[in-house]
């Protein structure tokens, strides 16, 4: 085991323990030791002086496509790893839509093992955990060997890239799933709504003379879903809201006590339907960027808690195969290294929540609701760590992403609040160089 | 150059009449008054694009509109080449980008494109120095299109401004709606469509036209009838039941025109359906100004490339005659 390591001086913000102020965080054999004022820690300690910075525990992001196996031209698990770590994620999410998909124990149990082989190499980045297939192959009928999945590794299943769009094995997931305590992922969408739609349906749309994916598209697929999971009790979480309607359903269904959680991404947060102008296809993502009335409902539901957390669908692709035809070009953008300074400026910065708040809906929510052993610097937790400037002013500039891919919209874009450091089970895994 | 000949400037290329203002559109127009009159003549060739060399770059089949550039070109003098390919690059294992680069290696003067992708010319354009003219991109716009028809608007009556027009048909699936819009509402005029709800996209009125739920009060309220083809493949997309119900509820019949004002005209952008959006009788009336569209896409693809090629407006009438 490495030395023990001591960060003197910082501001702590741990939701999770209520703390908001100065304190030195003392690490050993990987675990926190003690959070407290004045700690002198053991002789052999390395001792980081963080005066002036934020440590606040790691984030945590449960929806990332990292590709691998079958994509590594676009991320492999190191890549995306790292880059995770370069956002200040301690944790991610892997998706099971990999070629071929996490649909058997195997490839499950290689992404995790590919994660680990990499971080024992001194290599690594985050914890990558992999999501299992909900369907085999993907193929949205016949349920996979769950229990299988989750003896090597898989926290969650998932068909995400596609919907889960049949009724009946939804409601069978939601129930058979309780016997492991994980949670079904859904991407909410019916495929024959959106009937090849490439961006929002809309004037902007309409102007453009792109086919529309509607608003329905979504809610319709959210709204028996929340009736399934209130049928059965099982844990449905829905990935990457995008309208309105949608965050109404999930409330209603809250309120009727569903076990329902929900996330957003920082793209949908604080982009709308007219970044697609000009045919830009690094605004191309599904769901679809929507509207300004969608943006604020969603920005509204996150403050109020309807909307649980951030996640970033961080969906690398080759810049090839992003400088096509919009109708050609794939869906998704990266997100990992772009989400904290997004959303700390579109959040905090303004004044509509504070940092604590956002710290636990990228951190200590997800630990909690997710069943995930982090988001919390209480002693004995895994000292899996964030070292935040909360003040440092940057433009993002995506030659500098350590993720393979460049594709986000969000390049040129002064954002204030950087990842200093990211230290993973007690081992910086992350740095800032600037 | 006069400060009139410099609000003309075109740019570059033409990718669709939003980017254009209402003295540009009507600018073109004025410049191809003087072409008319070349393809009246027994030689209908001048110099003025003597040397340049034209791509017309098809990636979707095209019989009419890719037969008017050619002519426009030839009797302008310049040299073309056709490319035909179908299918998106992706099918076909080149990209666009490839494309491109390929014909920016060959060092062309114009690039006249048809492509099934919205936003496939202007993609093009940001990628070569050559001028680009869009020659219908997707669902996005098809601008040499709506400038003959607005050519032969204000023939039938001497200014487009006032005029009612409305577009019937496919709206949704569109280019040739998308841009006349643009082009109209610039131009002054007011703007109606009509069609089935299935075929009216979301937000339209938004671009600054009403609708019209029955093709008789389009019929009733407007000046130009501007109807629009049925693609046969919207059956299978189950936009509308069959043929024989959009020739029922929205086909333009001489008996439906009864409810039209004397001097309304009826346009249409080829191929007819003759009996599902149009039938024949109305298509070859006295109100059917169908074939001088035809005349005017030629005189109008000539203006553009004049342009585009550097021309000045106020001297289109010189350079026919053969100074170049």
């Amino acid at each position: 085991m490495s030395r023990p390591l001591l960060l003197e001086g910082g501001h702590v913000v741990d939701p999770s323990t209520t703390r908001d102020g100065s304190a030195d965080v003392l690490v050993v054999d990987g675990r926190i030791e003690a959070v407290e004022s004045d700690l002198v820690g053991p002789d052999d300690a390395d001792r980081l002086s963080v005066e002036g910075l934020v440590v606040a525990p790691g984030l945590i992001d449960v929806h990332v496509h990292l590709r691998e196996p079958g994509g590594e031209h676009k991320e492999t698990i190191r890549t995306g790893a790292q880059a995770a770590a370069a956002g200040g994620f301690t944790t991610v999410w892997a998706m099971p839509n990999t070629d071929p998909p996490l649909d058997d124990p195997a490839a499950v149990g290689f992404v995790r093992q590919e994660a680990r082989r990499w971080a024992r190499r001194g290599e690594g980045g985050a914890r990558v955990s992999p999501v299992g297939a909900a369907s085999k192959g993907l193929a949205g009928e016949q349920m996979t060997e769950i229990g299988g999945l989750v003896d090597a590794g898989a926290v969650a299943v998932t068909d995400d890239g596609r919907p889960i769009s049949d009724p009946a094995l939804m409601r069978r997931l939601l129930e058979y799933t309780q016997t492991f305590g994980i949670p079904v992922l859904q991407h909410a969408e019916d495929m024959r709504l959106t009937a090849g739609g490439v961006m929002n349906e809309g004037s902007v749309a309409t102007e453009l003379g792109l086919r529309g994916i509607p608003s329905a598209s979504e809610a319709a697929v959210v709204a028996r879903d929340v009736l399934l999971a209130e049928l059965t009790g099982g844990h449905l979480h829905i990935q990457h809201l995008s309208t309105c309607e949608s965050v109404d359903l999930v409330a209603a269904a809250r309120a009727r006590g569903a076990r329902v959680t929900t996330e957003l991404t920082p793209h949908h947060l604080v982009l709308t339907e007219t970044a697609v102008r000009d045919y830009r296809t690094e605004a191309k993502m599904n769901p679809p960027l929507r509207t300004e009335i969608d943006r604020t409902a969603l920005r509204t539901a996150l403050i109020d808690g309807v909307i649980d957390m951030i996640a970033t669908d961080h969906a690398p692709h080759h810049y090839e195969e992003k400088e096509r035809e919009f109708d050609d070009a794939p869906f998704g953008v990266v997100g990992l290294e772009t989400a904290f300074a997004i959303c700390h400026q579109d959040l905090v910065v303004s004044g509509d929540m504070t940092l604590p708040a956002l710290v636990d809906r990228m951190s200590c929510i997800p630990a909690r609701t997710m069943g995930i052993d982090g988001g919390t610097l209480r002693p004995g937790s895994p000292a899996d760590i964030v070292v935040l400037d909360p003040d440092a002013r940057w433009t993002i500039d995506p030659e500098r992403f350590l993720s393979k891919s460049r594709n986000t919209p969000f390049a040129g874009f002064e954002v204030t609040g950087r990842v200093k450091r990211t230290i993973v089970a007690g081992e910086t895994r992350y740095e800032d160089s600037a | 150059m006069t400060a009139q000949g410099k609000d003309l400037e075109l740019g570059k290329d033409l990718i669709g009449l939003e980017d254009l203002t209402r003295e540009q559109i009507l600018g073109i127009l004025d410049t191809a008054e003087p072409f008319k009159e070349i393809s009246e003549r027994s030689i209908k060739k001048v110099p003025v694009l003597r040397g340049q060399t034209i791509v017309n770059l098809f990636f979707e089949p095209s019989t009419r509109t890719r037969i008017s550039f050619e002519f426009a070109e030839k009797r302008l003098s310049a040299d073309t080449v056709n490319i035909s390919s179908t299918g998106s690059s992706v099918q076909k294992g080149e990209t666009l980008v490839d494309t491109a680069r390929n014909l920016e290696a060959m060092r062309i003067h114009m690039v006249v494109v048809r492509h099934g992708s919205s936003g496939a010319a202007r993609f093009l354009a940001d990628r070569i120095p050559s001028n680009v003219i869009n020659a219908g991109d997707g669902q996005h716009a098809h601008p040499t299109q709506a400038l003959l028809d607005l050519l032969t608007i204000r023939d039938r009556f001497g200014a487009i401004e006032g005029r009612r027009v409305c577009i019937v048909g496919d709206i949704r699936h569109s280019r040739v709606a998308r841009s006349n819009i643009w082009g109209l509402l610039k131009c002054g005029a007011e703007v109606a469509v009509c069609g089935p709800r299935t075929l009216i996209p979301a937000g339209i009125e938004d671009l600054g036209v009403r609708s019209f739920g029955r093709v008789e009060e389009a019929i009733e309220w407007c000046d130009v009838l501007y109807v629009l083809r049925l693609q046969l493949e919207r059956m299978e997309g189950g936009f509308v039941p069959s043929l024989r119900e959009y020739n029922r509820v929205f086909g333009v019949t001489s008996e439906r025109l009864e409810l039209a004002s004397d001097e309304m005209v009826v346009l249409h952008p080829g191929p007819m359906n003759r009996g599902v959006e149009i039938d024949s009788d109305v298509a070859d009336g006295p109100r059917s100004v169908i074939l001088p569209q035809v005349t005017n896409g030629v005189a109008v693809r000539m203006a553009v490339l004049y342009l585009l090629a550097g021309g000045r407006p106020e001297l289109a009438e010189s350079a026919k005659t053969g100074a170049g």
